[in-house]
C-alpha cells in the first residue's frame, strides 16, 4: 500500500486518504467510481485557489497539500507581521515583513514534496474572470466582508447556463474567536455571502453620544479618538489603520481622554483592535473551521462522500457545538436573486421604446422602472433632479448607450429586488 | 468528479460578459429612486452620475426649528448597505444632537444599523431631530442642558441660532430660507 507513485515522493502519504477512495461508504453517491479515477482527478487534475493565507489560510493550505491536492494557488494582500506567529505556523520570525502568499507557497513545497503552490501577492480584484474559471474549487479563508462579498458576486456572475464548468463552488470559511462557520456556495444554485449578509455579527458600535459625553470604557476613548478627534483634527485626511503613526495619534489621543474620565486599560494594542475592529483570533477555531472546508473540498473533488447542504457554523463557547442547516437563497438577493432576462431590442429603439416593451411586459409586471448599467445611469424615475438629468436619454438610441451583450440593471417599487436585462440587438 | 458538473456543456458560449453593476450600486438606485420623502426634504446631486455622494436639506414645517434649511452630507461606500451611509451636517447649528462638527447622534446611523433600513429611514430619522430635539442623548451638551432646563430659554436660542447668532461665544451658521 505504501508504495510511493511518483507524484508522492513522501512514501505512504496518500494511505490514509485511499481507504476512502478505494472502496464507497454507506452514503456514497452511486455514482462514485472507487479507485484510480477520483485519484486521478484529485491528484493529477484538479486545481484548487486557496483565497487568503492568513490564520485559517494556512490551515487551509496543510490541509490541501496533505489530503491530495497537488495544484494549489493562494492569493494574499498581506505581509506577515509579528503578532501573526502564534497561530499562523506557515511563518517564521524571519519572514516578518515578507508576503504572506509567497512565503506560505514555498513552506508547504518545501514540506510536502510533489505539491505545486503558485502565490500570488496581490488583491483579488486584480484577477479577472479568466483567471478564476481556471479553477475547480476555491476556498476562502478570509476575515474581510468586502472581499468575501467581490469573490461572491464575481463568482455567481461568472455562471454560464451553458456552459456548466463556469460554475465554480465556493467554500467560505470564517472565524471570529470562539466562533466559527463552513459553508459551501454553489454559485446560483444555492444560497450565496450575499443571501446571508444580514445573520453577520455587525461590529460593536458605541451610540456617538456615549462616546461624546459619558465615556465608562476604553473603547469609548479610542473611538471618541478616531470617531470626533481625527476627523476635528485632520480634516478629510484618511485614517490609515496599518499606519504606525495614525495608530499611534489615536492611542495619544485617546489615553487623555481615559485619563480626564479616569477609565483604565487603554493600550496601543486595544486601541490598533478597536479601529481595526480586530476580535482575537483563536488556532484551534481555525483549524476546526478549515478541516471542514477541505473535507468538504475532497468531497466535492472525488465525490467520495456527500458535501454539506450547506452551512455548518460552531460555536466554542458551548463546548465543541456545531449546527448545520440548508441556509436558504433569498429571492430578493442583490447579487443571486433576481431575474436576468434576454432581450431582443431593435437598433432604431430609443431608451424610452425599451421602457415602453418593459411595462408591457405581462410576464415581469412592472411600474416606473430605472435602468442602469455598471458605468452609466439610462434613467432614473426619481428624484427629480436625478429624473431630468437623465430625461435627454429617453431619446436617444439604446445601441448608442448600450453594447451588446452588457447587463441593464432595472429597479422599480412594484420589483422586490432588481431584474437584470442582457441585451442582444436585431 | 461530481455531478455539479455534469449539466450540459456548450464550448461556442464563451462570450464575455462585462462588469456586472455591484450589489451597494443596485441598492442604491433602489433606495433613491424610491424615496418617498415629504416636500420638507430635497436630495440634490453635486454630480448626477454620482449616485453615492449627495446632500438632503430639510425645512421643517412644524416645530422649534421651522424657517431653517438644514443640509447634510451623504457619503455611500461599496460595503453599503452591510455599512450605513456616512451623514453629516454641514453647518453649524445649535441643536442637542448635532455637534459643532456636525456629528450627528441617531441610532440607525450608527449602533442601531441595520441592512434592511434604507436611505429613506435615515432621512425621515434626520427629520424627525429638528421635530423632537433630544436632550437624552446629547452631542452639544450646551444645548441639550438648556433644553432640559428651559424650554423658553432654549427656543430663543435656536431662534437666534437660525438667524446667524452666537450663543456664548459660539457662532452658528445662519440658515433661515432666504
Ligand atoms: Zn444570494
Amino acid at each position: 500500500m505504501s508504495v510511493a507513485s511518483p507524484l508522492s515522493p513522501l512514501p505512504g502519504r496518500h494511505y490514509h486518504v485511499d481507504q476512502i477512495l478505494d472502496r464507497p461508504g454507506p452514503r456514497t453517491d452511486p455514482a462514485f467510481v472507487p479507485g484510480e479515477t477520483p485519484k486521478t482527478f484529485l491528484r493529477e487534475q484538479s486545481k484548487i485557489l486557496v483565497i487568503g493565507a492568513g490564520g485559517l489560510g494556512c490551515e487551509i493550505l496543510a490541509n490541501l497539500a496533505l489530503s491530495g491536492f497537488n495544484d494549489i494557488h493562494v492569493i494574499d494582500m498581506d505581509t506577515i507581521d509579528i503578532s501573526n506567529l502564534n497561530r499562523q505556523f506557515l511563518f517564521r520570525p524571519k519572514d516578518v515583513g515578507k508576503p504572506k502568499a509567497i512565503v506560505a507557497a514555498e513552506f508547504i513545497m518545501r514540506r510536502v514534496p510533489g505539491v505545486k503552490v503558485t502565490p500570488y501577492f496581490g488583491k483579488i480584484q486584480d484577477k479577472d474572470e479568466d483567471y478564476y474559471l481556471q479553477f475547480n474549487i476555491i476556498i476562502c479563508g478570509l476575515d474581510s466582508v468586502e472581499a468575501r462579498r467581490w469573490i461572491n458576486a464575481t463568482l455567481v456572475n461568472m455562471v454560464d447556463p451553458e456552459n456548466g464548468e463556469s460554475m465554480k463552488p465556493l467554500i467560505d470559511g470564517g472565524t471570529e474567536g470562539f466562533k466559527g462557520q463552513a459553508r459551501l456556495i454553489l454559485p446560483t444554485i444555492t444560497s450565496c455571502y450575499e443571501c446571508s449578509l444580514d445573520m453577520l455579527n455587525k461590529p460593536t458600535a458605541f451610540p456617538i453620544c456615549t462616546i461624546a459625553n459619558t465615556p465608562r470604557l476604553p473603547e469609548h476613548c479610542i473611538e471618541w479618538a478616531s470617531v470626533l478627534e481625527w476627523p476635528r483634527v485632520h480634516g478629510d485626511k484618511k485614517m490609515d489603520t496599518d499606519d504606525p503613526e495614525h495608530i499611534g495619534w489615536l492611542y495619544k489621543i485617546a489615553s487623555a481622554r481615559a485619563k480626564e474620565f479616569n477609565i483604565e486599560g487603554v493600550t496601543w494594542a486595544l486601541t490598533q483592535g478597536v479601529v481595526k475592529n480586530i476580535i482575537p483570533a483563536i488556532a484551534s477555531t481555525n483549524a476546526i473551521i478549515a478541516a471542514s472546508c477541505c473535507s468538504e473540498a475532497l468531497k466535492i473533488v472525488t465525490t467520495c462522500a456527500p458535501y454539506i447542504n450547506n452551512y455548518m457554523m460552531f460555536i466554542g463557547t458551548e463546548s465543541v457545538y456545531t449546527y448545520t442547516f440548508e441556509h436558504e437563497k433569498r429571492p430578493e438577493c442583490p447579487v443571486c436573486g433576481g431575474e436576468t432576462i434576454d432581450i431582443s431590442v431593435g437598433k432604431e429603439w430609443t431608451v424610452e421604446r425599451l421602457i415602453e416593451v418593459l411595462v408591457e411586459r405581462q410576464d415581469i409586471q412592472i411600474k416606473k422602472p430605472s435602468l442602469s448599467t455598471s458605468t452609466k445611469q439610462l434613467y432614473l424615475q426619481a428624484p427629480k433632479q436625478l429624473e431630468q438629468a437623465t430625461r435627454p436619454n429617453l431619446g436617444k438610441l439604446l445601441s448608442e448607450l448600450v453594447e451588446e451583450g452588457d447587463q441593464i440593471t432595472v429597479t422599480a417599487s412594484s420589483l422586490p429586488f432588481n431584474l437584470s436585462l442582457r441585451v442582444t440587438y436585431v | 468528479m461530481i455531478k455539479i458538473w455534469s449539466m450540459k456543456k456548450n464550448e461556442d458560449s464563451a462570450a464575455k460578459k462585462k462588469p456586472k453593476t455591484s450589489a451597494a450600486q443596485i441598492r442604491v438606485q433602489k433606495d433613491l429612486t424610491e424615496l418617498d420623502l415629504p416636500s420638507t426634504m430635497q436630495t440634490n446631486f453635486p454630480d448626477p452620475a454620482d449616485l453615492l455622494n449627495f446632500t438632503l436639506t430639510i425645512q421643517p414645517d412644524e416645530g422649534m426649528y421651522k424657517g431653517g434649511a438644514f443640509v447634510f452630507s451623504f457619503n455611500i461606500n461599496s460595503n453599503y448597505p452591510h455599512e450605513p451611509p456616512k451623514v453629516k451636517c454641514t453647518q453649524t447649528i445649535y441643536h442637542p444632537n448635532v455637534d459643532l462638527e456636525g456629528n450627528v447622534c441617531l441610532n440607525i446611523l450608527r449602533e442601531d444599523w441595520k441592512p434592511v433600513l434604507n436611505l429613506n429611514t435615515v432621512m425621515v430619522g434626520l427629520q424627525y431631530l429638528f421635530l423632537e430635539p433630544n436632550a437624552d442623548d446629547p452631542l452639544n451638551k450646551e444645548a441639550a442642558e438648556d433644553l432640559r432646563r428651559n424650554r423658553e430659554a432654549f427656543l430663543q436660542n435656536v431662534k437666534n441660532s437660525l438667524r446667524g447668532g452666537n450663543i456664548r461665544g459660539t457662532q452658528y451658521d445662519r440658515v433661515l430660507i432666504a
